[in-house]
């Protein structure tokens, strides 16, 4: 079945099962193999997309649901958060592996779009969705708050 | 879109694996090797100019690039920029002329030095075995740009220098490498090439370098074997027996069949393949297939009986493996005996890539893209299944998302399996080459077997009137990761699996009357190495069982530890950077404790001090650990200090509450939400100090995980005088 989807401010055909989760869509129909996969079931977030903005996880989000809302994957992703979080990253050498670390940057970007200045317990409830198994929890926390005062700064 | 801005250059880096190109004068410099000289020839090169081999691990390009070749996976680790680092300063590259790839498959030209004639990564080996093997490629392509540029102007090479990627001559005029690269690559190979001293190395210990792989990372670059794509490539998801060892009687696959996408479903040795033009079908048919299972010789056991067997079993006499004294004699005589047992759950590696691997066969030779981690092994499964040679399997090693041992496996089902389905393929489809890309689901990985082992350990220590120690009986019981396996001969000895009992053998605490029993058990749940091996287990034992003699004895935790330690003095030296650095012995608000743990695995030394706080409820949470650790030179201090948080986190990850367990022989848990991984929440601050180093570069990868659930148990007994004998430490409640 056709489906039209916005992705990244493209309008992109794709023909598949309307239960097909979005990440397969655009991991395998339109090649936007940024977004990873890691569990399938909604608890660990290296699928994260925006819908509309809002970090979603697109392997729980099935294409006949989409309907004609805004996609954003990570290589559509703009703006001085996402900038900043990006630049923390390298800068604090976060990823190891590096797989989940797509999704991490998704959720941290938009955590400080929508709090600029979080404290420990917001970057907590922001990001514990976010598994990363080689466990860089700990530069992700670091480097949330060097994006904050670099947004600031 | 500026955060795409390196998104072509990490798909040419990352990439480059398969996109080398090399010329003649290049395949001419090649040492004694076959392989990359098949490989040059099958590849064009992109402009006229070529790019110049130097030996199995430097190539110079026109553009002044310098590849240095990986041998190992980089799953993560840093390995792929620690052994670029140490070409590059050898060289004296710029770091930021540098890139990494990896290498083919090869163990004539590319072995782990520490493993004879495999290639492969683990154990912490990486740098350790390279060290000297790739400065000394970096220092061989050196000497043979300085002394083609010192042809070029017609002197000799003392009076060339290089710094930064300049070939400088004393009259000021400069080269690059690549305007020499094609001229070098005609001259002698120096035997024998001069290495720095130390003090000479200017990326080797260099505190902000950062790693080749880190920026590509941040855009979610298609550098994995998830990403790979390859024309008509279809995607295979297997359905194995849901009990270990159990086989196909009968399936049924109609209704698989039914769903859009689905070509094909094949039965291999593995179980039943689905095959369709892309993964969501794949997946979803899979769970659609009607399969009838023989569990004839199937693991039909549950972990509940598996540990009721191990823990009357830990009452019986087992194999001795380490005898010294008299240990009967000392516990007789002892004032007191502190009797413990301990029990370790299966646990999955989970890496956050789930497994997967894609392989193409046109019927004499196979290609292979995968994190393949024991790229020998890789070779051989395959090769033995498709009836090929081993070198006529070539490897595309790629970055892996995460492995901690679950991708270097005895066996390389991984691999072997996707062979299984392209030898069925070739037969039905009359020889086509068809691409195959074998992708796991998060649910085939958890329930997939290759664990870390269950084991229980029962210890007796006995300490005098004074509260010495004099005594010390240790049972271990378990099954032996390696028993059977092709890396039998190297590490079992005597029926004694080394990994079964590494971290207690050979303890370095002086403990006069010692004796070590394993009991070895046979279980149908394949076991495998999981980051830090035996350690896992062991240095839990030991440094609880440490804590809890300081305790009886009234002394402090740490203070034992000098006692028993005082002739290692690299143990020695950690402990007490550790506990000065985390301020051991100074008052901490109430609610809050600290422990401390330190152990040696993989040649390098650990301690930790970890700090947790309590809640009303009396649940606890670690709040910070303060690490400290000597591995020789440091070559990526950076990465020294992320690896230690990694492990860290892992170790404690795991302790908090993670366990497989088996009803009836079948895998209880499925996915993350019963195997639910440490969070963000859970993750305490990191504080990790480096010893500085004259010694030879030892492993990181592993090492930090050890001591890291100890520390955290030392400090929930100092604060409420409860042991945590049984993991995961979430079963505390239970009792
Ligand atoms: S893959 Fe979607 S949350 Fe894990
Ligand atoms: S960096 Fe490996 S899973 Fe996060």
């Amino acid at each position: 079945m056709a489906f039209q989807l916005k992705v990244n401010g493209d309008t992109r055909a794709v023909d598949v099962d309307g239960d097909t989760p979005l990440l397969w869509a655009l991991r395998d129909e339109l090649d936007l193999t940024d977004t990873k996969f890691g569990c399938g079931i909604a608890m660990c977030g290296a699928c994260t997309v925006y819908v509309d903005g809002f970090p979603t996880r697109s392997c729980v989000t099935m294409v006949d649901s989409v309907g004609d809302s805004e996609i954003t994957t990570i290589d559509g992703l703009e703006g001085k958060a996402a900038e900043a979080v990006q630049k923390a990253w390298n800068d604090l050498q976060v990823p190891q592996c590096g797989y989940c670390q797509s999704g991490q940057i998704m959720a941290a970007a938009s955590l400080l779009a929508e709090t600029p200045k979080p404290s420990d317990a917001d970057i907590d409830a922001a990001m514990d969705g976010n598994v990363c198994r080689c466990a860089t929890y700990h530069r992700i926390r670091a480097a949330i708050h060097r994006a904050a005062d670099m947004m600031e700064g | 879109m500026t955060v795409l801005k390196n998104k072509a250059d990490t798909l040419s880096v990352n990439r480059r694996g398969f996109l080398i190109a090399m010329g003649g004068a290049g395949a001419g410099l090649m040492i004694g090797s076959s392989l990359i000289g098949k490989a040059a020839e099958a590849a064009t090169p992109a402009t006229g100019a070529a790019d110049v081999q130097f030996n199995p691990f430097v190539i110079v390009k026109p553009d002044n690039t310098v590849v240095v070749l990986s041998k190992h996976l980089d799953k993560g680790q840093g390995t792929a920029s620690g052994l670029a680092t140490l070409v590059a300063d050898e060289l004296d590259a710029a770091w930021d002329q540098v890139e990494v790839t990896f290498a083919p498959a090869n163990a004539a030209l590319y072995n782990n030095l520490q493993w004879g004639p495999y290639q492969g990564t683990g154990g912490s080996s990486a740098i350790p075995n390279s060290f000297m093997q790739y400065r000394k490629a970096g220092a061989t392509a050196k000497a043979m740009l300085v002394e083609a540029a010192a042809r070029r102007w017609g002197t000799t090479a003392d009076r060339v220098t290089v710094r930064e990627g300049v070939l400088t001559h004393s009259s000021g005029e400069t080269l690059a490498f690549g305007d020499v690269a094609a001229e070098a690559a005609g001259l002698p190979v120096p035997e024998d090439p001069v290495l720095k001293t130390p003090d000479q190395f200017t990326l080797i210990g260099k505190e902000d370098l950062p790693r080749l792989d880190v920026k590509p990372k941040t855009v979610g670059a298609p550098i994995f074997t998830l990403d790979v794509k390859r024309d008509g490539m279809l995607v295979a998801a297997i359905a194995r027996s849901p009990k270990f060892g159990g086989a196909v009687a009968s399936f049924d696959a109609t209704e698989a069949k039914a769903v859009n996408g689905v070509v094909d479903v094949v039965q291999i040795p593995a179980g039943i393949a689905v095959l369709a033009t892309s993964t969501w079908p794949a997946l979803k048919a899979k769970d659609l297939l009607d399969i009838e299972w023989d569990f004839s010789a199937a693991e039909t056991r549950g972990t509940d009986r598996i540990l009721a067997e191990y823990r009357s079993l830990a009452g019986t006499p087992g194999q001795v493996f380490q005898q010294d004294g008299d240990s009967e004699a000392a516990l007789a005589g002892a004032a007191q005996v502190i009797e413990s047992e301990f029990t370790f759950p299966f646990l999955a590696h989970a890496p956050m890539e789930p497994l997967d691997v894609v392989i193409e066969f046109d019927g004499k030779t196979a290609e292979i893209w995968t994190g393949s981690q024991l790229q020998t092994v890789d070779q051989y499964v395959t090769s033995a299944t498709l009836g090929i040679e081993p070198t006529d399997v070539k490897i595309n090693t790629l970055w892996a998302g995460g492995s901690f041992g679950r991708r270097a496996i005895y066996d390389s089902h991984i691999v072997g399996e996707a062979a299984q389905i392209a030898k069925a393929l070739h037969l039905k489809n009359g020889g086509k080459k068809q691409p195959i890309k074998v992708q796991w689901s998060r649910e085939d990985d958890i329930k997939g077997g290759y664990y870390r082992p269950m084991y229980v350990h029962r210890v007796r220590a006995g300490i005098d009137a004074e509260g010495r120690l004099v005594g010390w009986h240790h049972r271990i019981v378990g099954q032996s990761i390696l028993t059977g396996t092709p890396f039998e001969a190297a590490l079992v000895h005597n029926g004694i699996d080394h990994t079964s009992v590494e971290g207690v053998m050979g303890s370095p605490y002086a403990i006069p009357n010692f004796t070590g029993e394993l009991h070895t058990t046979k279980v149908g749940v394949p076991g495998l190495w999981w980051r830090a091996v035996g350690h896992t287990h062991t240095a839990y034992v030991m440094e609880t069982m440490l804590d809890e003699i300081a305790a009886a004895a009234g002394k402090d935790p740490v203070a034992l530890r000098r006692e028993l330690l005082k002739d290692s003095p690299r143990h020695l030296g950690v402990l007490n950077l550790a506990a000065e650095k985390a301020g051991w012995g100074t008052p901490l608000p109430a609610g809050k404790a600290r422990g401390v743990a330190v152990h040696k695995s993989f040649e390098s030394y650990v301690a930790q001090v970890a700090e947790v706080s309590f809640d009303a409820e009396g649940d606890f949470k670690v709040d910070r650990v303060v690490c400290a650790v000597d591995c020789g030179v440091a070559v990526n201090p950076d990465n020294i200090r992320a690896q230690m948080e990694g492990g860290i986190g892992y170790g404690i990850g795991h302790a908090l509450r993670n366990e497989i367990t088996l009803t009836d022989g079948e895998v209880d848990q499925s996915n993350f939400h019963d195997y639910e991984p440490m969070r963000i929440s859970d993750m305490p601050t990191v504080e990790t100090h480096i010893l500085a180093s004259a010694a030879a570069p030892t492993g990181v990868g592993e090492p930090g995980t050890p001591p890291a659930a100890p520390a955290v148990a030392n400090a929930v007994f100092s604060a409420t005088g409860e042991r945590l004998r049984t993991l995961p430490f979430s079963k505390r409640s239970l009792g």
